[in-house]
């Protein structure tokens, strides 16, 4: 980014040291080491037990960022995985039989603690029983049901509330050697609540036209704190704090959303993004919208970790149940029509011009029923929709021309729409 | 090279009009001329006895194998999706399954999870069930919520057929099914035992068929058919006892099956139709049978790469090995099938540790090409022999 | 006269095609595409220039259509000094080869072959253009080739010249010839080609109009470019519209009434949705895999040993389609070998393969909203006829047999045509749709 704004800062600071301190529990063992997934993640509750959190999907789409995916991912197909499933796994394992060095360079602790938050995504399961074999460490899982009639059900809450008290609380118990403390629990809840707060502003502040956000490409930087390893902490009720003022005053002064070009000139179209962005060519991929002067305003992605902005926020006087909430409400988690109704209402709300679909090879959770949430919500707005496809980390299913062909094609297309209706 | 006996039996012939049936005509048949609504489920796992309880025709559905051309369907799928759901959604849209009440989708992966909520927005007015079964496996957590489940699955059902399901009714179901059980192990059994008697295709499509007809129907006929083949005097071939493993949603097409077969393997067990043995003994006919079903499903149900084995990884097939007298094992997975291929380096992994030979590759269900498979499968027979004799 | 030019630059061939102010077609021009993409577009513009002035010599004669015969000499005279000039170009590069010092050891030997083929080449060249043969293919490097490959042949026959070398020799200067840009315009030849055919005592008429369209200023006044190589094209970004949109308009242009089309081309294929204007409502491409677009049928050929062309013709004598259900290029080769060494019959595999191909782009079709009345079916695939009887019964099947299908002759030319409305468009903001 030619500019700098402080909540990057902030946040780079913030992963840093994150890295720093797992670095450190690699060589030094001062503090026990959890694994986990981000959809569903408990990081509260890891938190509480001054229990350090890993994830391998966040370590894998850094690997992929950082170009080093593919070879990663070639490793573990040389060793029997198939070329069929998920890159996110292949790169993990692949950077585990490379020694296990994150993509910050410094080394990574093996897990003392698998905890197999198994929301929305099938191969998380799966996932886990590899580590699991890998490390021959504790592993504890934690199973979401599916939302599969468009709510969540009693039923579904008690049985994840149980699984919390009888399960997961014991296994965290014992990996860290300390009780659990309740109230400690609900403070950590407490801080989450007011970071949403603010991250919530940030992500509706993209009904403004222009919007001061990128809420995709831009997004998936603003989500960083708060799907991962902080969410219940001090710094990222700062961090939010801090770039909802600086959106604040972006807003004041009319801009568009910084990219790596620098503030966005002109706001050509506004769109809805379903899907997972690609790593492995993050800037170029997103260069192709906004050369075009293409705003995402919103999008699906910055939902996986959870969906804040339909009204759900942590609450500390229920913290059990509240952390059951949370993970049945990701967005992997709901079904097919509840997806199109989120995405058919964010496309009304934040009145975009049209949607595209990444679809990524990697993520079937995702990509199994794209083609028909593009047909519905094409039917129910009125509204064009486009079709891309892409993968996580696989640079082998990244074809820039490829899709640089459609999404000019599809811009374009707005375009011409867009001249016959002011006609 | 050895080739199958494939003389012609009545009893699979018409399993095999079943099996090529895709507008299940049996289905309605059976709802014309008695009003009997039937519903339809995707593999592997579904309570068929609370839908039978409830009154319903419980009806099996594989994919429609190479039996169908997909326009429809492949408009909904990209390239790098598995192939059931395909032909589901265009036998679906084409009329095929007009016949069914609704449907229900197993938790197996994601693309099927998905297809349940695809399902509710292509045919809103038929009831679309995703169903759920608990990853824990401790009957004060994962049981209650089973239990629970159930019960409104049954009330579901009721709904469909206006007739509730009552404890007797369902404890007379189970107990129909615990029969149907103990039938379907000794087809396998027998097939075990002396494999050139059962040859793998009979058995293959002799167990389709029970995903169809009424349960009654479908024990009379493992009844004659285990009858017939001990008076047809097959003989013995020099083929190499395998397990297949792998193949427990999307089926391969039945030539390849017989392609198999006739590359010198005798099948001696195999994940196909999984759902006949899915628990793997009798479940209790008295107290609380919803208490029983999710007892047996805690406790007595296979071992499968769509359920949370965190220990014991291969064991079962190991087992299953050993029992079977095997030489080998045949890895047998859909192309883009999570659950089978995530779970593959893991199994593949111990059975090397226990030294058991093995050897893989995919398909899908419309594979129009058997002669690299054949090829392979063959070779690997072969090797089986040398082994076995030197 | 002022025109409007527009490209497509694809995968296997660049067509331009060039509009009059009123939206009419005044010519076409089409050439193989190659590593220059230059050259390409240029030789694609050149040659719809020159049809053009064919067009406008039409219309200055009286009665025209009673001298159909006398056209056609006059533009095979045409191509016959287009063909020289080429032939004249390709052979200084022949030579200018063997005089280096790499072929010093065979230079007589080479040489000798030169001066012989010159001569072949000028006796084939009037027998192609002149006599009663006509040629099969548009494209100088066919042509060319042709004849050099059987002079080769028969040359290193009778001397113990390597045909390697020979060949060697063909492609490094085809490519230098391909790569320049020849002055092969109307005024340049037309001349010529007219004295070869007639004279002006006995054509007056006919002389008078060949300068008067010489004369005529042919104004370019916008080029608007398209297909699969249009950023490679030398135009600023304004100047370059989306395949899709020039495909849908193109369409829209030779059938107003289209509502869906399919295109099939060499290296993709589209489904496109147009309204009642031509603008382009839903669009779906293949997918990264390259199965079923027209790469598929080019490897079947190579796999069978046929002519492309072949392909059709032969699939389309079959009885019965034989299924087959690899959708993916590679595997349907081997699915291929499988059946033919099944004994099944070629001819009926073919139709298969054919099917096949149809049924991917049905998937498409369906993906981007069905097919609605009317169907326009273009790209090169859709002059194969096997495809278009497959195709015209699996949409009767699925869609109802009211729904109509057009395929036009020149459906190559489709997106050249929309990027041609387009520069119309651009200079009168006005001018909407073809009327």
């Amino acid at each position: 980014m030619t500019q700098k704004d402080q909540s990057m800062e902030i946040q780079k600071e913030m992963i840093a040291k994150h890295f720093t301190e797992l670095g450190k529990a690699a060589t030094e063992k001062h503090k026990k080491v959890v694994y986990t997934f981000v959809p569903g993640n408990l990081t509260e509750l890891i938190l509480s037990f001054d229990l350090l959190p890993v994830l391998p999907e966040i370590n894998a789409l850094q690997n992929g960022m950082r170009k080093r995916s593919g070879g990663y991912i070639t490793d573990a197909e040389k060793s029997g995985h198939s070329e069929d499933v998920c890159t996110y796994v292949k790169c993990d394992v692949g950077m585990m039989k490379g020694g296990n060095v994150g993509p910050t360079g410094e080394p990574l602790p093996k897990p003392d603690l698998l905890l197999l938050s198994y929301t929305g995504c099938f191969v998380f399961m799966k996932w886990f029983e590899i580590l699991q074999q890998e490390y021959n460490c504790p592993v504890v899982m934690l199973h979401i049901p599916y939302q599969s009639d468009g709510a969540p059900t009693a039923n579904m809450q008690a049985y994840i509330v149980n699984q919390l008290r009888e399960k997961v609380i014991p296994a965290l118990e014992t990996c860290s050697g300390k009780k659990f403390n309740p109230a400690r629990l609900s403070e950590l809840l407490a801080l989450s609540a007011r970071a949403e707060e603010d991250f919530v502003w940030v992500l509706e502040s993209a009904k403004h036209k222009p919007s001061p956000i990128d809420a995709y490409f831009g997004g998936v930087y603003y989500i960083g704190p708060i799907f991962t390893f902080f969410r219940g902490t001090e710094e990222a009720v700062e961090y939010y704090r801090v770039l909802r003022k600086e959106v604040e005053e972006r807003l004041a002064q009319q801009l568009g959303p910084v990219t790596p070009d620098g503030t966005m000139p002109k706001e050509k179209f506004r769109l809805v993004v379903e899907g997972p962005p690609n790593w492995t060519s993050f800037r170029e991929f997103w260069k192709m919208f906004y050369d075009e002067g293409a705003v995402v305003v919103a999008s699906s992605y910055t939902k996986v970790g959870g969906i804040y902005d339909q009204g759900f926020r942590h609450d500390p006087e229920k913290p059990l149940e509240t952390l059951a909430d949370y993970c049945l409400g990701c967005y992997t988690n709901l079904n097919l029509p509840s997806r199109v109704e989120l995405l058919e209402k964010y496309i009304k709300e934040y009145d975009a011009d049209g949607f595209v679909i990444n679809s990524v090879k990697s993520c079937n959770s995702f990509s199994a029923g794209q083609l028909l949430i593009l047909r519905e919500l094409e039917k129910r707005t009125g509204r064009a929709g486009g079709f891309i496809e892409s993968d996580l980390v696989d640079p082998r299913y990244f074809s820039a021309s490829n899709l640089k062909n459609r999404l000019e094609s599809y811009f374009q297309m707005l375009e011409q729409k867009r001249e016959k209706a002011a006609l | 090279m050895s080739t199958v006996q494939t003389m012609s039996h009545p009893i699979i012939e018409r399993c095999e009009q079943l099996y090529e049936d895709l507008s299940l005509n049996y289905v309605r048949d059976q709802t014309n001329a008695t009003g009997r609504k039937a519903f339809g489920f995707m593999p592997v796992y579904f309570p068929r006895e609370i839908v039978y309880a409830s009154g319903l025709l419980p009806v099996g559905l594989m994919g429609a194998g190479d039996l169908l051309e997909i326009i429809k369907g492949d408009a909904y799928f990209q390239s790098y999706i598995c192939h059931i759901p395909r032909s589901t959604v265009e036998m679906g849209l084409s009329g095929h399954l007009d016949c069914l009440s609704g449907m229900a989708f197993p938790a197996i992966c994601d693309v099927i999870r998905n297809l349940s909520g695809m399902w509710k927005i292509m045919f809103p007015q038929k009831e679309s069930i995703y169903f759920d079964v608990p990853q824990n496996f401790d009957p004060q957590i994962g049981g209650h919520y089973l239990v629970e489940e159930l019960k409104q699955l049954a009330v579901r059902m009721s709904k469909i057929s206006g007739k509730p399901v009552t404890h007797e009714a369902l404890h007379a179901a189970i107990a129909l099914y615990n029969t149907h059980r103990e039938w379907v192990m000794k087809c396998y059994a027998q097939r075990s035992k002396k494999p050139w008697e059962v040859p793998t295709s009979e058995l293959y499509l002799l167990m389709r068929a029970g995903l169809i007809l009424d349960v009654q129907e479908h024990i009379e006929m493992m009844k004659a058919y285990l009858e017939s083949v001990a008076d047809l005097d097959r003989k013995p071939m020099d083929n190499a006892r395998v397990v297949l493993t792998g193949s427990f949603c999307e089926q391969p097409p039945i030539g390849l099956i017989r392609s198999l077969e006739r590359a010198g393997c005798y099948i001696v067990d195999d994940d196909w139709v999984l759902i006949h043995r899915w628990i793997k003994q009798a479940i209790p006919t008295q107290g609380d049978p919803f208490q029983n079903l999710a007892d047996a499903y805690l406790k007595h149900s296979m071992d499968a790469p769509f359920k949370y084995q965190p220990e014991r990884k291969g064991h079962q097939l190991k087992q299953c090995f050993i029992e079977n007298r095997a030489a080998g094992v045949l890895f047998c997975a859909p192309s883009f099938c999570d659950p089978a291929l995530l779970d593959r380096p893991m199994i593949q992994k111990f059975m090397e540790a226990e030294g058991i030979p093995y050897t893989s590759f995919k398909y899908a269900e419309n594979t129009g090409q058997y002669q690299v498979i054949k090829e392979q499968a063959g070779t690997f027979s072969d090797s089986l022999k040398l082994w076995g004799e030197a | 006269m002022k025109c409007f030019v527009g490209i497509d630059l694809g995968s296997t061939t660049t067509k331009a095609v060039i509009l009059d102010e009123n939206c009419h077609i005044m010519g076409r021009g089409i050439t193989n595409s190659r590593s220059n993409y230059d050259v390409a577009c240029q030789v694609a513009k050149t040659e719809a220039y020159i049809d053009a002035r064919f067009g406008l010599l039409k219309r200055n004669i009286k009665d025209a259509n009673t001298k159909e015969a006398l056209f056609h000499a006059l533009e095979r005279a045409f191509r016959y000094e287009q063909y020289l000039e080429q032939s004249k170009r390709f052979i200084d590069e022949l030579k200018a080869l063997v005089g280096i010092a790499r072929y010093a050891d065979d230079f007589d030997v080479l040489s000798d072959f030169l001066a012989w083929f010159e001569d072949q080449n000028l006796a084939y060249g009037r027998a192609l253009f002149l006599g009663d043969r006509s040629p099969k293919s548009d494209f100088f490097r066919d042509l060319v080739g042709s004849c050099y490959n059987q002079k080769a042949a028969d040359y290193s026959k009778q001397t113990q010249c390597s045909f390697d070398m020979l060949l060697g020799l063909f492609d490094k200067s085809i490519i230098k010839v391909e790569n320049q840009s020849l002055e092969l315009g109307f005024e340049a030849n037309i001349r010529s080609a007219f004295h070869t055919v007639s004279t002006q005592a006995e054509d007056p008429e006919l002389f008078a109009a060949i300068e008067k369209v010489i004369a005529e200023e042919l104004h370019e006044v916008c080029v608007v470019g398209t297909g699969y190589g249009r950023q490679r094209l030398p135009f600023p970004k304004e100047q370059i519209r989306s395949e899709i949109l020039c495909h849908g308009l193109g369409a829209h242009f030779m059938f107003p009434n289209t509502r869906t089309v399919l295109d099939i081309g060499g290296q993709d294929t589209k489904a496109i949705q147009v309204d009642g204007k031509g603008i382009v409502t839903s669009f779906q491409m293949n997918d990264r895999c390259a199965a079923g677009c027209g790469r598929y049928l080019g490897y079947i050929a190579e796999e069978m040993n046929l002519a492309l062309q072949e392909l059709g013709p032969l699939a389309n004598s079959a009885a019965k389609a034989i299924k087959i259900n690899s959708t993916c290029t590679v595997f349907a080769g081997a699915e291929l070998r499988d059946r033919l060494s099944d004994g099944q019959k070629r001819e009926e595999i073919l139709l298969g393969l054919h099917r096949a191909i149809i049924y991917r782009a049905l998937s498409l079709l369906a993906r981007s909203g069905g097919i609605n009345d009317e169907f326009t079916f273009t790209g090169g695939v859709a002059k194969n006829e096997a495809a278009l009887n497959s195709l015209k019964e699996l949409v009767w099947e699925n869609y109802g047999r009211e729904i109509t299908i057009n395929v036009a002759p020149d459906s190559i030319f489709t997106g050249a045509i929309g990027a041609a409305i387009f520069a119309l468009r651009e200079v009168n903001a006005h001018v909407v749709g073809a009327a």
